[in-house]
């Protein structure tokens, strides 16, 4: 006979079919969850599923409209698997991002009549500089004077929305916008360049499947991802190998940092087009979500970019369609991510049921 | 300036500053069994939320802040499920749960913005908040069950081999954390605002993680952090109501930089860290069979 309950038992090794099956069972569970809400606000679960997982993306414009969320979230993600993968809780990416914008898009007012080649390539660079150097405040805090990092990365991202703030509503507002909060549009060459007529889908995605398979070759064939990982597992055996702790923890932030900063920057030089208050409706904290739900692979990171998407656009769906707050995308963002967490146990766990006789 | 002037600001910074003593207090006490909850604003905008609502729906404030410690239970409750039986990471599990926090209370909230209450009197409370701390500080000082607490925040091995239930008294830790969050929020809703606005929390709940940090996990000195930073706060407010002209936007970061600030003077010094924090801060406790 067994035993009614099932012990946790911990796994000689880490489970490589349960680190595949642990994104996609909390997923399910997530689904599950959600059926049960909207059947507890009173609506078919079948119809509001489908308004807000299906008819999103039923047309080519919404296939657009999915990947132009996907993208920021799919690149800050990636970025932010650098810091993770070294248990370095970075989780001040939307001040990186709001940066990253401010400086590229700075550029793009300073240029606003000029038509050059030049203009969007300066732009994406001044916007990884800004990013980057954000991302390095917390990183010298904590590596000069060990200030904890989740803390300060958090507490620039208010500073950050409030030097934005500040700035399209006084020196870089728009001369010509009757006084609304917002600076002067870019010039044409200051935008990225829409793949397909008609479509928003622009150039950032492009620029973000390039920089996820850089980070895949990073991760994967050099020393430096290797020793990312290894600091990660076992700071004590990185410390013994000789590997430079502070050097990694500046590279990881600014290098996280500066993928935020091009998210920013292709944000208002993309669909947006200039600066103004709300450049970002949360993705660099919804990345965090995205890194994990990716378990900080590339190719993870870009389905649950997409997964992560489509609550947003489901978010927006469920609005319009059924009158439900668009917070309730929110909920869907932090249920996944606590059934993600919670399946976890499976991966280097295992759950036995006891011979009782 | 005369008496009344200082007096008037006094009441405002006390009334202003008991929201982050309650935050801080919970928090700490969850920290100080070894545990981090990063969830603080999440939980806070959640209690808020529901003690409105209960008191907009049974006119009843003792009912309303019974709902709202309740909910700050069940949330805190869902984060202890999930970082002790399943032993998941601490630092995404309370992400997690302010994500989660700050979704569902917007959606519960959402037909309550606007809808008017009669404010309580926050005096209660705030002598409430003083007693909290003192009575926090005689647990862990004074009495055995406190030290108990400590010791399984600091090793958690060692207090499972003195035949202690780790995951018990973390259980009820993270708990109380949970309620005085939801406190603070219900507090921040009926008594300081009084109204319902998404977000209301304004960041407190993050203030109160870096306050613990400030007081080196000592519950006096989350007093005194709270009381200069809410004296901070209030004083920027009053230097941009007399005018000063300074765009309004830099003030408005001020708390957020001293707090930086503030966290690199405390931290810089390694020991004092190394000797202040529970040793076994985030660390999951694992039995074994």
């Amino acid at each position: 006979m067994n035993s009614l309950f099932p012990s946790i038992v911990s796994r000689s090794q880490s489970s490589g079919l349960m680190n595949f099956f642990v994104p996609i069972i909390s997923i399910v569970l997530t689904l599950i969850t959600g059926s049960i809400i909207f059947v507890l606000l009173g609506f078919d679960p079948v119809y509001a599923l489908y308004t807000f997982f299906i008819s999103p993306i039923s047309s080519t414009y919404g296939i657009s409209e999915l990947f132009v969320k996907a993208t920021p979230l799919a690149l800050i993600a990636i970025g932010l698997s650098y810091c993770f993968k070294n248990n370095i809780y970075n989780i001040g990416a939307e001040g990186q991002l709001t940066m990253g914008a401010i400086f590229g898009g700075g550029i793009g007012i300073l240029f606003h009549d000029t038509n050059a080649f030049w203009l969007l390539p300066l732009m994406i660079f001044t916007g990884a500089i800004g990013g980057a150097l954000w991302g390095l405040i917390p990183a010298i805090l904590k590596t000069k004077f060990n200030t904890n990092e989740i803390l300060t990365s958090l507490m620039l991202v208010y500073v950050a929305l409030f030097i934005l703030d500040y700035l399209v509503v006084g020196p870089w507002k728009d001369p010509f916008g009757y006084s609304f909060p917002k600076s002067r549009p870019f010039s044409e060459s200051g935008r990225m360049p829409l793949l397909f007529d008609g479509l928003r889908v622009h150039f950032g995605l492009i620029i973000t499947l390039f920089l996820i398979f850089v980070s895949w070759f990073i991760f994967s064939k050099t020393i430096f991802g290797f020793q990312l990982k290894v600091s990660g597992y076992s700071p004590k055996a990185a410390r013994y190998a000789g590997f430079n702790q502070t050097t990694l923890v500046f590279f990881a932030f600014a290098i996280c940092g500066a993928f935020a900063g091009i998210a920013g920057l292709a944000e208002v030089s993309g669909p947006i087009g200039l600066l103004y208050r709300d450049i970002s409706p949360n993705y660099g904290f919804t990345a965090i979500i995205v890194a994990f739900l990716g378990r900080l692979h590339p190719i993870g990171i870009i389905f649950a970019s997409l997964v992560i998407a489509l609550t947003y656009l489901g978010a927006e769906d469920a609005q319009l369609f059924l009158q439900i707050p668009s917070a309730v995308g929110f909920i869907f963002q932090g249920l996944v991510l606590f059934y993600l967490l919670g399946a976890e146990i499976l991966i280097n766990y295992k759950l036995t049921y006891k011979k009782l006789l | 300036m005369n008496l009344d002037l200082i007096l008037g600001i006094l009441q405002i910074v006390l009334i202003a500053t008991t929201p982050l003593v309650f935050a801080g207090i919970g928090e700490l006490v969850t920290e100080k069994s070894g545990v981090l909850n990063l969830g603080v604003e999440g939980m806070m905008l959640v209690g808020a939320v529901s003690a409105f609502i209960i008191l907009v729906i049974t006119g009843s404030y003792f009912l309303a802040f019974f709902v709202s410690i309740l909910s700050g239970i069940i949330m805190s409750g869902l984060f202890a499920f999930l970082v002790l039986f399943l032993m998941s990471n601490q630092i995404a599990t309370g992400l997690a749960l302010t994500i989660f926090g700050i979704g569902l209370s917007s959606m519960l909230g959402k037909q309550y913005i606007g809808t008017p209450i009669d404010g309580l009197s926050p005096w209660f409370f705030v002598i409430f908040s003083f007693l909290i701390v003192f009575l926090v500080s005689y647990f862990f000082y004074k009495t055995k069950a406190g030290l108990i607490l400590r010791a399984v925040g600091e090793s958690h091995n060692s207090a499972h081999a003195l035949g202690y239930s780790v995951i018990k008294i973390r259980f009820l830790s993270i708990i109380f954390g949970g309620s005085m969050c939801a406190l603070a929020g219900s507090y921040i809703s009926i008594c300081y605002a009084p109204m319902w606005q998404e977000g209301m929390t304004a960041g407190r709940g993050w203030i109160a993680l870096a306050l613990v940090v400030f007081a080196t996990w000592k519950p006096e000195r989350v007093l005194i952090g709270a009381y200069i930073f809410g004296g901070v706060t209030i004083l920027q407010m009053n230097l941009q109501a007399l005018g000063l002209r300074f765009p309004g936007q830099f003030f408005s970061m001020a708390p957020y930089v001293a707090t930086i600030i503030v966290l690199v003077l405390i931290s810089s010094n390694k020991l004092r860290i190394k000797l202040s924090a529970p040793a076994s801060l985030t660390i999951p406790f694992y039995k074994g069979r």
